[in-house]
C-alpha cells in the first residue's frame, strides 16, 4: 500500500471509530469504513490522474486528430480513430461538431465512428475508478476491449455503405480551416486545473452515491440469488446486463463501485464489463444529440452494432474465465 | 465590437457567457454579446470543441471555459 493511502485510512478511522464511535470490527464498521476510505481516496486519485491524463490530452485537441486522421486509410484509419478516441478530449456535447469537422474533411464514416465509439466508452474518469476500484488487470482489460469495440464498430457501419443516412447538410458544410493552437507549459497546466475542476465537481456526487450504494451492497445483499441470475452460467446474464445499462449513462461513474460490490457477489466479469460499456457507450441524450447529423436508421444500426460487439465482448471474457 | 459565444447551451457555455458579460462590465468596452447555438453554424466556424468565444466573427479561444481575465486581453 502507498503511503499516500494511510493518510485515507487514518481518516476513515477518526471518522468511524471515534467521530461516530462505532465499535471495530463489527459490520457497521465495515462498511462505514470503507465508505470513507474509499470516497476520499477515489476523488484524491481522480484530481491527481485527471491532472495528467488531461496534460497529455492537451497534445491532442480535436483539430490535430482531424489532420492526422486524413493521412490513414481502411484499417489503419479505424485502429488511428479507436486509439485517439482515448486520448482526445470528448464531451458528447462536441460529439456533433467532430463529427461534422470529420466527415467535411474527408474521413470516411466508418472511420468517424471508431472514434466516436471508444471516445466515450475509454473516458478518463472510468478509467480512473476501474483501475483504483478492480486493480490494472480489469482497468487494463477494459481499455483494450473498448478499443477493440470503437475498431470493429467503425468497420461494420463502413462496409454497411451508410453513407445516404447522415443529414444531407452535413456534405454541404465547408468549414473554415481553424488553426491549431500553440499551446505551452502554463496553458498546458492551466487547462488541467480546469479540467479537474469541471470533472470532479460534475461527478464527485455519483461517486459518493455508487460508493455508498457499493458499501452497502458488500455488507447486505445476497450473494446466491446475485450469483445465480448474473452469475457466468446464465447465458442471458450479459444482455440483460447491456439492456438494463443503457439507460443509466448519467450515473456511469456510480456503477462501477457498484459492479465491484456486485462481483463480489458472484456477478461474472463479462456481464460486469458489458454493463459498464453499456453505461457509457450507449446513451439517450448522446443519441438525440447525434440525431442532428444522421438519419434514424444511422442510429438504429449505431446502438445496434455498439451494442451487439458490448454483447461479444461480455461473452468473450465469460468464456475466457471460465478457463482461468 | 461584438463577442459570440459558440456552444449548443450547456452548462459551460452559460458560464462562458457569464464570464464574457463580467469582462465587458469590468473594462468598460462597448461590445454585444451573441450566442451561436446552432451546430451547423459551430462546425462551419471550424470549432469541433465547444464552447468558443469569438471576437468580431474570428473564434479565439475554443475548448474551454475562457476566464474573465482571458477575455479582457481579448477585448481590450
Amino acid at each position: 500500500m502507498l503511503l499516500v493511502f494511510e493518510i485515507f485510512i487514518k481518516f476513515a478511522d477518526l471518522i468511524t471509530y471515534n467521530l461516530f464511535g462505532i465499535e471495530e470490527g463489527t459490520r457497521l464498521a465495515d462498511s462505514v469504513h470503507f465508505f470513507f476510505y474509499d470516497t476520499t481516496k477515489i476523488i484524491f486519485l481522480l484530481s491527481i490522474m485527471i491532472f495528467f491524463i488531461s496534460i497529455v490530452r492537451s497534445y491532442f485537441p480535436p483539430e490535430k486528430t482531424k489532420k492526422l486522421l486524413s493521412n490513414y486509410k481502411k484499417i489503419t484509419g479505424h485502429i488511428m480513430a479507436s486509439l485517439l478516441g482515448v486520448v482526445t478530449p470528448f464531451c458528447s456535447c462536441s460529439s456533433v461538431p467532430i463529427f461534422i469537422g470529420f466527415v467535411e474533411s474527408g474521413i470516411p464514416l466508418g472511420v468517424t465512428f471508431s472514434f466516436l465509439i471508444t471516445s466515450p466508452i475509454v473516458n478518463e474518469v472510468a478509467l480512473v475508478m476501474l483501475y483504483t476500484i478492480f486493480g490494472w488487470k480489469i482497468g487494463t482489460l477494459y481499455l483494450v476491449s473498448g478499443i477493440l469495440v470503437g475498431i470493429v464498430g467503425g468497420i461494420v457501419i463502413e462496409y454497411l455503405g451508410m453513407e445516404k443516412q447522415v443529414e444531407e447538410y452535413v456534405y454541404q458544410i465547408s468549414a473554415q480551416e481553424s488553426e491549431i493552437e500553440e499551446l505551452n507549459w502554463s496553458d498546458r497546466i492551466n487547462f488541467a486545473k480546469a479540467e479537474v475542476k469541471e470533472i470532479v465537481s460534475r461527478v464527485w456526487l455519483y461517486v459518493i452515491i455508487g460508493i455508498g450504494i457499493g458499501a452497502a451492497i458488500h455488507g447486505y445483499a445476497p450473494a446466491e440469488l446475485l450469483a445465480q441470475y448474473a452469475g457466468a452460467d446464465n447465458p442471458l446474464s450479459v444482455i440483460a446486463a447491456v439492456i438494463v445499462g443503457i439507460p443509466l449513462y448519467a450515473n456511469a461513474v456510480g456503477t462501477i463501485p457498484i459492479v465491484e460490490a456486485l462481483m463480489g457477489k458472484g456477478v461474472a466479469l463479462g456481464t460486469a464489463l458489458s454493463f459498464m460499456m453499456a453505461t457509457t457507450a450507449l446513451s439517450l441524450p448522446a443519441m438525440i444529440i447525434l440525431r442532428k447529423v444522421i438519419k434514424p436508421k444511422l442510429i438504429t444500426v449505431f446502438i445496434t452494432v455498439v451494442g451487439i460487439s458490448i454483447i461479444g465482448v461480455g461473452y468473450m471474457f465469460n468464456f475466457v474465465m471460465s478457463f482461468v | 465590437m461584438k463577442i459570440t459565444i459558440y456552444g449548443p447551451g450547456c452548462k459551460n457555455c452559460v458560464n462562458l457567457a457569464d464570464n464574457a458579460k463580467k469582462a465587458i462590465e469590468e473594462t468598460g468596452v462597448e461590445a454585444e454579446i451573441v450566442k451561436v447555438e446552432d451546430m451547423k453554424e459551430i462546425a462551419m466556424a471550424g470549432i469541433m470543441s465547444t464552447p468558443a468565444i469569438g471576437i468580431d466573427g474570428e473564434v479565439k479561444i475554443k475548448g474551454k471555459v475562457a476566464t474573465v481575465e482571458e477575455i479582457k486581453k481579448l477585448i481590450s
